[in-house]
């Protein structure tokens, strides 16, 4: 028996070998060491054995039982292991093939700028208010220090509705409007849609937008709103961005002034893109005219304020490098996606 | 304004680098445009003198001249003019220079003229850059031989011999500043930026004996609206070009020079910015002048020739009969002055800003006087402007001037003085300048501080508060200075519901993968005909621009559809294959018994693709998207009509767009385009639009969302499928089964619809999974079973047996 069991190890091993397919190995299973294996076909001639044989030749039927059973597993996971690698090896993509993308819409240039300004001045503690466009003579210019027939209603050419309705020609109406509802401390931004008739051209265009911002409190100097508007240039451009502040004139303001921003093409040295000046006109921006205040109940000698209006397209513009406005409002689709 | 820099020099030592000028005036208020240097494209041209002239031998029109230009050796050039002479001196444009040709610069080299060598080019005005006026004593169509008034050292460069080497500096100067409209302005704004002298002599003239009431009369009928006029007188005339170093400075000032008398009116204006006028006294009837009001109707020859009608409220200057001018506008047509002219008076005057501005507006007439007297002039000013007009003429010899003048003077002399408190300026600033520092400042710029207070000087019309004296100091101490600070105090801020619901629908936009767009609000009245409103639709009842810049952009939109159809069609033009897009935008719609339209939020969605196909259950996918997303209540689609609500239904496929609503308000319109719209925008392919009011949306939404506990027991799903009629809309079979099943319903899916083969004709087959469950415990087949009889009885009530 000793023998029998000895050849079936070995021819078990040998044919082992020879499997190269995971059900032949479940049929070599059956066949030696099923319950009508070969294996157990010996192990029930144990009875006729004598009691000093019987557990040496017990013994040894188990270690080959347990021999050909690693060999058999040994065996099932190389065969696993090829196969996987078979299938890996047939699965392999071309992974420069072009991927398969899911449309995303994207906001428009305008709004990307705007939601950041937002941003800013929402952390700054500004609230964010909205004001009509078609708009009363009163609130767009007579309210802010333009009475009829002052000279720097020209320079801001209306569409007018009626004698006394019109577009408005700057977002500083909703300062009025603002004043007139909310007591001091106010701190606002109002962004939106104003008109002046201007031909469209690659720098104007008659509809563009402005963001107004108003602060007034006890104690606000113009230091604060040179602060504030080089913090707002910083978060939008980053920490290089350097701006210079030059005296104007703006009826509702008192000292005025236009702000700059160094011309990020030539530093400040003078270029094509800035046209020689090396500084990049940005926004208009003073301390509150104490007319503006009287007019609207607030009292000049507790309070004072700043205001500035920021050209919307042209941060915009500045941000993206795109030198033409009229593509703001064209909406091709190749120039949407882009951002 | 033009400044220049040569005529700047007159009064105040300016002597730095250009750069340095415009930088340091800018910082200072007065914002230099841009600069330019008179004749920058000419180089290598200097003085020369014709030594020798003679007959190209090959050319009748030719010349050989031999040109001395200062050097060792004569230089032989050939030129084609035919008014040089031996021994003029000429322009030379020599081997390697520059020059101007038809407005652009071009290089001269030597060369050879039909066999003969030249050495260069003898230069005409216009090469140069100049016209007959700047040198009224040359050709135009020929050499320019230089007169007496020129540098005639050989050799010498051209611009410095001819005084075309100015600087001519282009400012903006802001409407409360018409003080800076003048050199003398200009000039004491250098010096108070630079810490300079600025050296102005009140003008003076010696005058011949003579009684000036005598010539003429002046009388103010109206002392509000002209303040101050004077006159002066000047006899025996002499009418001739102006001298070199006048017509100069007013070409560098954009101004042409045409005779001794214009020119000293507009040498004044420029210089003191005061406009000037000067009249031929025979055309003043009756030796007198009135300022008048216009009478009703009264009419103008003006110096333009245009015959103009003028109303009450217009001022006149008139003679006895009739106008002569317009006053600060423009003078009539005989009120000039003409060659033969042998007595001038000189009128300096001041008039009310907003009449002439009114006038002018009226008439359509902007001139230079206007646009000054307008901004409001000193009347002051009238004084300095008038005696160096004189002291001009005596010193070009181009009259008697008499010495005697009128003054007819009803201005308010009270000097404007406002209280000056340093500690309030450097509270106000957020600065720390030292209190003797802001009175030089002042005093820099003629303003006087006394007695705790400041005099502005009365060219200063603009300055009325402290906060004027706080900007005045500030822009001398320079803005940029002002220490950067921010403002004390905390402030919370969050958006408003409004804003954050428009910011979900268009977060929720992008997600559907729609691209965002800006249109413009005011579009033409007949983009209604494009989407085929109808006639009496109330949405053609629009606010209508008065002075539109064209009809394209004349009315603001009473829906935002065609700014949505527009983009769709600009983009097909454009040959893009497919287009996404959404704007949240507003429309303006008039409002009853009310001045101001109301002006709603809508949002505006517009799609075509014709790469991976779009149809209209793709468009209502993307709405059902949106509404969840912002937590619109039961949002329910019906079948749009004429009657629903939207005028703009009549630019959708009839059969193919749906109104929705939320919580039962109608909340919008979508569908397929009318092939007609389509037509009518050129859109070749089927294209999808819709028009959502976001009010409307806001208020019929809760944004707030509530956790409901995740199911413990299974689902049973059964599926039928029903036949029915085609009419029947498949939302109806959905509410059937809805009531049916109950509280046990979990979700009702449509997954087929079928018509064709095996169902009868005019019917449709539609299956439906239906996915139940309990929250109290596992379903029974029999608790399923009853729910699915149910279903079954109401849709029979409804006409839709199940399918055999």
């Amino acid at each position: 028996m000793k023998e029998q069991l000895k050849s079936i190890e070995e021819r078990a091993k040998a044919e082992l070998k020879e499997i190269s397919d995971s059900k032949v190995l479940e049929d070599f299973r059956v066949k030696f060491l099923g319950k009508k294996g070969e294996l157990t076909a010996i192990l029930k001639q144990m009875g006729k054995l004598s009691a000093e044989e019987r557990p040496v030749i017990g013994q040894l039927a188990n270690k080959v039982r347990a021999d050909i059973e690693n060999a058999l597993n040994a065996r099932a996971s190389e065969l696993k292991s090829a196969a996987e690698a078979q299938r890996l090896k047939s699965e392999t993509l071309d992974v420069t093939l072009p991927g398969k993308k899911a449309r995303i819409g994207r906001p428009h240039p305008l709004d990307a700028v705007l939601e950041d300004v937002e941003e800013v001045f929402l952390g700054m503690g500004f609230d964010i208010v909205e004001g009509p466009e078609v708009e009363t003579d009163h609130y767009c210019f007579e309210a802010l220090n333009m009475p009829p027939h002052h000279p720097a209603r020209d320079t801001q050419d209306t569409f007018y509705i009626s004698d006394s309705v019109l577009l408005r020609t700057q977002t500083s109406s909703v300062q009025i409007r603002t004043m007139e509802k909310m007591k001091p401390p106010i701190r606002i931004i109002s962004p939106g849609r104003v008109y002046r008739s201007d031909a469209v051209d690659a720098t104007h265009s008659p509809l563009f937008h402005q963001i107004e911002g108003l602060v007034i409190d006890k104690g606000v100097t113009m230091g604060d709103l040179k602060g504030t508007l080089e913090l707002l240039m910083k978060r939008l451009y980053g920490d290089s961005a350097k701006i210079r502040l030059r005296p104007h004139h703006f009826p509702y303001t008192e000292p005025s002034a236009e702000v700059d921003m160094m011309c990020f093409n030539c530093h400040g040295q003078g270029c094509s893109m800035c046209k020689q000046e090396g500084w990049v006109e940005l926004l208009g921006a003073g301390m509150v005219h104490p007319k503006v205040l009287e007019e609207c109940g607030i009292d000049p000698n507790v309070y004072s304020g700043f205001a500035f209006g920021i050209g919307l397209e042209r941060i915009t513009m500045g941000r993206y490098n795109i030198n033409d406005m009229r593509l703001l409002y064209e909406n091709d689709m190749r120039f949407l996606e882009q951002f | 304004m033009d400044l220049s820099m040569r005529w700047l020099a007159d009064y105040v030592d300016c002597d730095m680098p250009i750069k340095e000028f415009v930088s340091g005036i800018t910082l200072s208020g007065s914002k230099v445009e841009c600069y330019e240097k008179e004749g920058e494209y000419l180089s290598n041209v200097v003085v020369g003198q014709v030594k020798q002239i003679e007959r190209h031998p090959d050319s009748d029109h030719m010349f050989i001249t031999q040109v001395d230009v200062g050097e060792s050796e004569l230089v032989q050039i050939v030129t084609g003019a035919q008014n040089v002479k031996k021994d003029d001196f000429v322009p030379v444009a020599k081997h390697k220079s520059t020059v101007l040709h038809e407005g652009k610069q071009v290089k001269i080299t030597k060369g050879k003229l039909r066999g003969v060598a030249s050495n260069g080019m003898l230069c005409s005005l216009g090469e140069l850059g100049l016209t007959v006026h700047d040198f009224p004593y040359a050709i135009e169509d020929g050499i320019f031989i230089l007169g007496d008034d020129c540098d005639k050292t050989v050799g010498k460069d051209i611009k410095e011999a001819i005084g075309f080497n100015d600087t001519k500096v282009e400012f903006e100067i802001t409407s409360n500043r018409p003080d800076c409209m003048s050199v003398i302005g200009l000039a004491r704004e250098t010096a108070a930026t630079f810490g300079k002298t600025l050296n102005v002599k009140k003008p003076e003239y010696k005058g011949v004996s003579g009684n000036i009431n005598d010539v003429i009369s002046v009388k103010i009928h109206n002392t509000q609206l002209c303040p101050r006029y004077m006159a002066a007188v000047v006899k025996n005339v002499k009418i001739e070009q102006s001298p070199r170093w006048l017509r100069e400075r007013l070409r560098a000032s954009g101004v042409r020079p045409i005779n001794n008398f214009v020119d000293i009116t507009n040498f004044v204006m420029l210089e003191y910015g005061h406009p000037m006028h000067a009249f031929d006294l025979r055309y003043v009837s009756g030796n007198s002048i009135n300022i008048r009001n216009a009478q009703q109707g009264e009419k103008i020859t003006t110096l333009d020739g245009i015959e103009r009608e003028l109303s009450s409220e217009m001022l006149v200057i008139a003679d006895a009969d009739k106008p002569v001018a317009v006053a600060g506008v423009m003078g009539g047509e005989y009120s000039g002055i003409m060659d033969d002219t042998t007595t001038v008076v000189f009128e300096s005057a001041c008039f009310d800003g907003a009449s002439v501005r009114t006038t002018a507006k009226k008439l359509g007439m902007r001139t230079d006087a206007s646009s000054r007297y307008e901004k409001g002039l000193d009347p002051h000013n009238c004084y300095d402007a008038l005696m160096r007009a004189c002291q001009l003429v005596e010193q070009l010899g181009a009259g008697e001037v008499l010495d005697t003048h009128i003054d007819e003077d009803f201005h308010d002399d009270t000097p404007k003085s406002v209280e000056f408190d340093s500690a309030w300026i450097n509270r106000f600033l957020g600065t720390d300048i030292p209190e003797q520092k802001m009175i030089d400042y002042l005093t820099s710029l003629d303003f006087e501080v006394k007695d705790g207070r400041v005099y502005a000087p009365h060219f200063r019309i603009d300055i009325e508060r402290p906060c004027d004296i706080a900007e005045e100091v500030a822009r001398l101490y320079d803005y940029n200075n002002i220490p950067s600070t921010i403002i004390r105090g905390v402030a919370q801020a969050q958006r408003t519901p409004k804003q954050k619901f428009e910011r979900s629908i268009r977060r929720a936009m992008f997600a559907c993968g729609v691209n965002e767009i800006e249109t413009f609000s005011f579009i033409s009245p007949k983009f209604f005909d494009k989407i085929n409103l109808p006639a009496d639709s109330k949405l053609r009842n629009c606010v209508k621009i008065s002075n539109p810049l064209g009809e394209d952009t004349s009315v603001m939109r009473t829906t935002i559809l065609p700014s949505i159809c527009e983009t769709l069609a600009r983009n097909s033009n454009y040959r893009n294959p497919e287009c996404y897009i959404f704007e949240l935008g507003n429309e303006y719609l008039p409002v009853k018994d009310e001045v101001l339209p109301a002006e709603p939020k809508r949002l505006g969605i517009g799609v075509y693709d014709t790469v991976s196909g779009f149809d209209f259950y793709d468009l209502k996918g993307m709405i059902e998207n949106v509404l969840d997303r912002v937590g619109a209540s039961s949002v329910t689609f019906e079948r749009a009509d004429a009657n629903c609500g939207y005028d703009e239904f009549s630019a959708f496929h009839p059969g193919r767009a749906a109104i929705v609503k939320a919580a039962g308000t109608t909340v919008g319109i979508f569908g397929e385009l009318h092939p007609k719209t389509l037509e009518n925008y050129g859109l070749s392919m089927r294209a999808y639009a819709a028009k959502l009011d976001l009010p409307q949306i806001m208020e019929n939404s809760d944004p707030q969302k509530v956790y409901k506990p995740l199911p413990k027991y299974p689902a049973t799903t059964r599926d039928i499928a029903v036949v029915c009629d085609d009419e029947i809309p498949v939302a109806e079979l959905e509410k059937a089964i809805t009531k049916a099943v109950g509280a046990i319903l979990e979700k009702v899916t449509l997954f087929d619809v079928y018509k064709g083969e095996q169902i009868e004709k005019g019917k449709k087959s539609v299956a439906y999974s239906i996915s139940m469950r309990s929250h109290e415990g596992t379903l029974t087949d029999e608790q399923a079973d009853k729910a699915m009889e149910k279903v079954l009885k109401e849709l029979s009530a409804i006409g839709a047996e199940l399918r055999a």
